[in-house]
C-alpha cells in the first residue's frame, strides 16, 4: 500500500513535470497546437449543428409539427458512440481522398452527437412558452414571425443555451475519442499513450481535456445568467418545470 | 448476421461484463445520490454547491476520467474498479440534480398534511417525499442509463473488456459483422435498461394508476 502510494506520488510529479516543460508545449504536435486544434473542431461542430438544431427546434416548436424528429434524435442516444465512429469512418473511408477520409467522419459524427442536445433544449424551450402569453402576442397584433422572435426566442432561451452547453461537452469529450480513428487534438496524447503504454503523456492529456472542457463549460454558465431577458428569472420563473438536467429530453429512447 | 450467429458466446460474455460494468454504478449512484440530493434539499447554502458540484464532475469526458481514476484510486490502469467508481460519479452527478428536482416537486400541502398527521421527518422522507419523487427521479435515472451502457463501451480503449471490444476489433480487422454486433448488443442492454426502469416506476407509484384509472 505504502509502495503503491509513493508510485503515484511519483507519477504525480512525472505528469506535472510533462506538463509544465516548455518543449511539450510547443511545435507542431505540440500541447499548445494540439489544444488550439481541440478548441477548433469543437467550435466548428458546434457551429454546423447550431445551424442545423436551432432553425429546426424553433420550426418544430413553433408549428406543433415535426416531434418525432425530436424522438428519433433522443433515440440516436442509445447507439454506442465508439460504434457509431467506427461505423460511419468505415463506411466512408474508402469514398474519401487523403487525410479528409479520416477528418470528415469523425466531424459527421460529431455534428450528428451535437443536434440532439441542441434540437430538444430550443424545441422545449418553445414548447414551454405559456400559452397565455402567446395568446396575448396574437391579441396585440403580432405575426407569428414575430411572436417567434420577440416572445418565443427569448424564453426559449435558456433552455436552448443549456443544449448548447450540454452539447459542447459531448462534443469536447468525443472529439478525444476520435483520435483514435486519426482525428488531431488533444485524443492524441490519450490515444497515442495507452498505445505506447505511457502512462504520464496519457494522464497528462486527460487532464488537459478535463480542463478544456471545464474552462469551455464556465462561459455558458455566465452566458446563462446574463444573456436570459431580465422579466424571465425573477418571480415569473415558476412555470418552468423541473427539467434542467443537462439534456432536456423527453427520455423516449 | 453470420458473425453474430458464429460468436453468440464471446458477445453473452462480454454483454455481461457490460452490465455489471454499467448496472453497478446505476444502483450505486442511486444510493448514493439520494442522501446527497436529500441533504441539498434541506441546506439552502449546500444545494448550490452540491448541485454545481456534481454538474462540474459531469463536465469530465468519460475517457479522461477512466484514465485519471488510477491516481486517484491508487489501482492499476486495467482494473475494472476505474470503471466502475467513474461511472457512478457520473451517475450521482446527474442523479443529485433529479433527486433535488424531485423532493422539490412535492406540493406543500401534501407535507403539510404528512406532518399534521403526526409524521415524523424520516418517516415523512422515506413514506411521502421519496414515493412522489420517484418518477421524476426515474427520469434522471433513464437518461443515465442510456449514457452509461454507452460510456462503458469507451472503456476498451483503456483495456477493460465488454461489448466495446467488439466495436475496435471490429473496427481494426474492418469485420462490419463484429462492428454491428457491438451496436446491436448495446442499444439492445440500453433498452432493457430502460424498460426495467420503467418497470420499477411503474411498480412504486401505484396511485397514479387510480388516478388514471379514475379519470379514464
Amino acid at each position: 500500500m505504502a509502495a503503491r502510494a509513493a508510485g503515484g506520488q511519483r507519477v504525480i510529479v512525472d505528469i506535472l513535470q510533462w506538463l509544465l516543460s516548455p518543449e511539450e508545449w510547443s511545435g507542431e504536435g505540440g500541447i499548445l497546437a494540439r489544444l488550439l486544434e481541440h478548441i477548433a473542431y469543437t467550435l466548428l461542430v458546434i457551429a454546423l449543428a447550431g445551424l442545423i438544431a436551432i432553425p429546426a427546434g424553433l420550426w418544430i416548436g413553433h408549428t406543433g409539427r415535426g416531434r418525432w424528429m425530436v424522438t428519433v434524435a433522443n433515440a440516436l442516444r442509445a447507439i454506442p458512440t465508439l460504434g457509431l465512429l467506427f461505423a460511419l469512418t468505415l463506411v466512408l473511408l474508402p469514398l474519401l481522398p487523403g487525410a479528409s477520409a479520416f477528418i470528415v467522419p469523425s466531424i459527421a459524427v460529431l455534428v450528428l452527437l451535437a443536434v440532439p442536445p441542441i434540437l430538444s433544449g430550443t424545441y422545449s424551450g418553445v414548447e414551454a412558452v405559456d400559452p397565455a402569453a402567446l395568446d396575448a402576442a396574437h391579441g396585440i397584433g403580432m405575426t407569428g414571425r414575430q411572436v417567434l422572435r420577440s416572445v418565443e426566442m427569448p424564453i426559449a432561451l435558456p433552455l436552448l443555451i443549456s443544449g448548447i452547453r450540454a452539447a459542447v461537452l459531448q462534443v469536447v469529450a468525443t472529439a478525444t475519442i476520435a483520435a483514435y480513428v486519426g482525428l488531431g487534438g488533444l485524443g492524441r496524447y490519450l490515444i497515442d499513450g495507452l498505445a505506447i503504454s505511457d502512462y504520464v503523456s496519457t494522464a497528462g492529456g486527460a487532464l488537459l481535456v478535463a480542463l478544456l472542457a471545464l474552462a469551455l463549460d464556465a462561459p455558458f454558465a455566465l452566458l446563462g445568467r446574463y444573456i436570459v431577458s431580465p422579466g424571465l428569472t425573477g418571480r415569473t420563473r415558476r412555470v418552468r418545470r423541473p427539467t434542467t438536467d443537462p439534456t432536456p429530453a423527453g427520455g423516449t429512447a | 448476421m453470420e458473425w453474430i450467429l458464429d460468436h453468440l458466446d464471446d458477445i453473452k460474455s462480454l454483454g455481461l461484463q457490460h452490465v455489471w460494468l454499467s448496472g453497478v454504478p446505476l444502483l450505486l449512484g442511486l444510493v448514493i445520490a439520494i442522501p446527497v440530493g436529500w441533504l441539498a434539499t434541506r441546506t439552502r447554502w449546500l444545494r448550490g454547491i452540491l448541485i454545481t458540484g456534481s454538474g462540474l464532475l459531469y463536465t469530465i469526458p468519460s475517457l479522461a476520467l477512466f484514465v485519471l481514476m488510477p491516481l486517484v484510486l491508487g489501482t492499476s490502469i486495467l482494473d475494472p474498479l476505474n470503471v466502475v467508481v467513474a461511472m457512478t460519479i457520473y451517475t450521482i452527478a446527474l442523479l443529485v440534480r433529479s433527486v433535488v428536482d424531485g423532493l422539490t416537486s412535492v406540493p406543500d400541502e401534501v407535507a403539510r398534511s404528512a406532518t399534521a398527521m403526526g409524521y415524523t421527518s424520516v418517516r415523512r422522507f422515506f413514506g411521502v417525499d421519496l414515493p412522489l419523487a420517484v418518477p421524476v427521479i426515474a427520469a434522471g435515472l433513464r437518461v443515465a442509463a442510456v449514457s452509461s451502457v454507452s460510456m462503458v463501451s469507451i472503456a476498451s480503449l483503456i483495456g477493460v473488456d465488454q461489448l466495446g471490444d467488439l466495436l475496435i476489433d471490429g473496427f481494426n480487422r474492418k469485420i462490419a459483422g463484429e462492428l454491428l454486433a457491438g451496436i446491436l448488443a448495446s442499444v439492445l442492454l440500453a433498452v432493457a435498461f430502460d424498460l426495467l426502469i420503467r418497470l420499477a416506476e411503474h411498480t412504486l407509484t401505484p396511485w397514479r394508476r387510480v388516478q388514471q384509472g379514475a379519470s379514464a
